[in-house]
């Protein structure tokens, strides 16, 4: 069965042929992809990242923005791989939505 | 990592190939679009580590060769309405490519 | 993906005015934002990156534009012998004009009046990053990706560049390791120019191939 990620050939509309400048945020995901694959880390590899955002499943096309799914990816694989685990992620998170005020 | 890690190339610029029309689960990079269909090999790339093997956080060795694959792009699409002469060319791995026809 | 509040139509990057980065707006921080910003930290805490990684990072990327890739492409069309290197070994070429390699091997396709190449990575974004910088939305979206292989003219189309029927179109899917560059044709009207004023003719959708180089005023 053909994987959702698998779109050559699949009929689609015009090509919107729009770029926005990369918000800080993303390029700081960008970051992170390019400095945990590098070699004196190897915390993921890019084939990992791949992997884990098919895995997210065919609406996050629809309902994810491209580097939303690269943190969803990221965070994924540094769970897999046992860097992060789900209790620290998800105290820090709460503590940075503490911080920034976020309800 | 030597050189004796690599398979031995089984194909050479020119040849007649044919896509594997396999479909088994994990992280793939050959194209839905190209399984079962036929080209020629246009270049030997190198050898690889198998990204399947690297999407799981293993090694992926023997490297594999990975070729570059030429396809006419009439016989890609029943209603392809470019020109006649048009191809496309994709990065397979070796291990997906079997001897083809020779046209 | 959200919208910029001051967009304006880039179909060519002619000339490398950057733009400052959107700032954060740290009263809709999403739950991915909040996500980047807990690994990053706990990275931090961890000892694993530092801030300055991250800085040094971004600045790297930022560094890399769709500059390198033109002056590589000036180069060759005014140097046969180093167009005949960079088409047998671009990785090795490039260092020629100061763009350092990549991550990935390279290969330069070259467009002649018999062919005119386009480039696409229908599997995920696979794109040139070390010669062209980031890529644009359009080519990671789903129409490009899905289209390009299928009916490339027509894509070519909506990009406003015809190739007639007695070129052929070559289409490029980035699967694996290779990163690909188009080398467009050289302009006509543009003998005895100086490289630097070639290099902003080639704009980085020339290097995709949705475009031709621009020509001369």
């Amino acid at each position: 069965m053909r994987s959702h990620h698998d779109m050559g050939g699949l009929p689609a509309g015009t090509v919107e042929i729009k770029e926005h400048d990369y918000a800080h945020w993303e390029k700081r995901v960008d970051a992170l992809m390019v400095l945990l694959s590098a070699p004196e880390r190897r915390m993921l590899r890019v084939d990992e990242l791949r992997r884990n955002i098919e895995g997210l499943g065919p609406d996050a096309y629809e309902t994810m923005s491209y580097y939303e799914r690269w943190i969803a990816a990221i965070t994924k694989t540094l769970l897999e791989r046992g860097v992060l685990s789900s209790d620290e992620l998800g105290r820090k998170i709460e503590a940075v939505r503490a911080r920034e005020k976020i309800p | 990592m030597s050189e004796a890690d690599a398979l031995a190339p089984r194909f050479r610029p020119g040849d007649p190939v044919r896509v594997r029309r396999a479909d088994p689960p994990g992280h793939l990079r050959t194209p839905w679009y190209i399984r079962g269909r036929s080209g020629v090999i246009e270049r030997l790339c190198g050898a690889y580590a198998n990204p399947e093997e690297l999407a799981f956080n293993r090694p992926g060795y023997p490297r594999q060769p990975l070729y570059r694959v030429r396809f006419r792009q009439p016989e890609l699409w029943p209603d392809y309405s470019g020109a006649a002469s048009d191809t496309v060319e994709v990065e397979i791995y070796q291990h997906w490519l079997e001897p083809g026809i020779k046209p | 993906m959200s919208a910029p509040t001051d967009r304006h139509e880039h179909h060519d990057h002619d000339h490398p005015h950057r733009h400052p980065p959107r700032a954060d707006s740290d009263d809709r921080l999403g739950y991915y934002q909040l996500m980047e910003i807990a690994v990053r930290e706990l990275l931090t805490e961890k000892g694993i990156i530092t801030q300055e990684d991250v800085r040094r990072a971004i600045e790297t990327m930022d560094a890399r534009t769709p500059a390198h890739g033109a002056l590589i492409v000036a180069r060759a069309w005014v140097d046969s012998a180093y167009k005949a290197r960079l088409l047998r070994d671009a990785d090795t070429a490039i260092g020629e004009v100061g763009v350092a390699q990549g991550a990935y091997k390279l290969i330069v396709v070259e467009n002649t009046q018999h062919l005119h190449n386009l480039v696409v990575c229908t599997l995920c974004s696979c794109y040139p990053r070390f010669v062209l910088g980031l890529p644009p939305d359009w080519y990671k979206s789903r129409a490009y990706r899905s289209r390009a292989v299928r009916e490339p003219r027509a894509v070519l189309r909506e990009f406003g560049t015809i190739v007639p029927d007695d070129v052929e179109v070559r289409v490029h899917d980035s699967t694996a390791d290779m990163r690909y560059l188009v080398l467009p044709e050289r302009p006509g009207g543009t003998s005895g120019m100086s490289e630097a004023a070639l290099a902003e003719l080639v704009t980085r959708d020339s290097m995709i191939g949705v475009a031709r180089a621009r020509d001369p005023a």
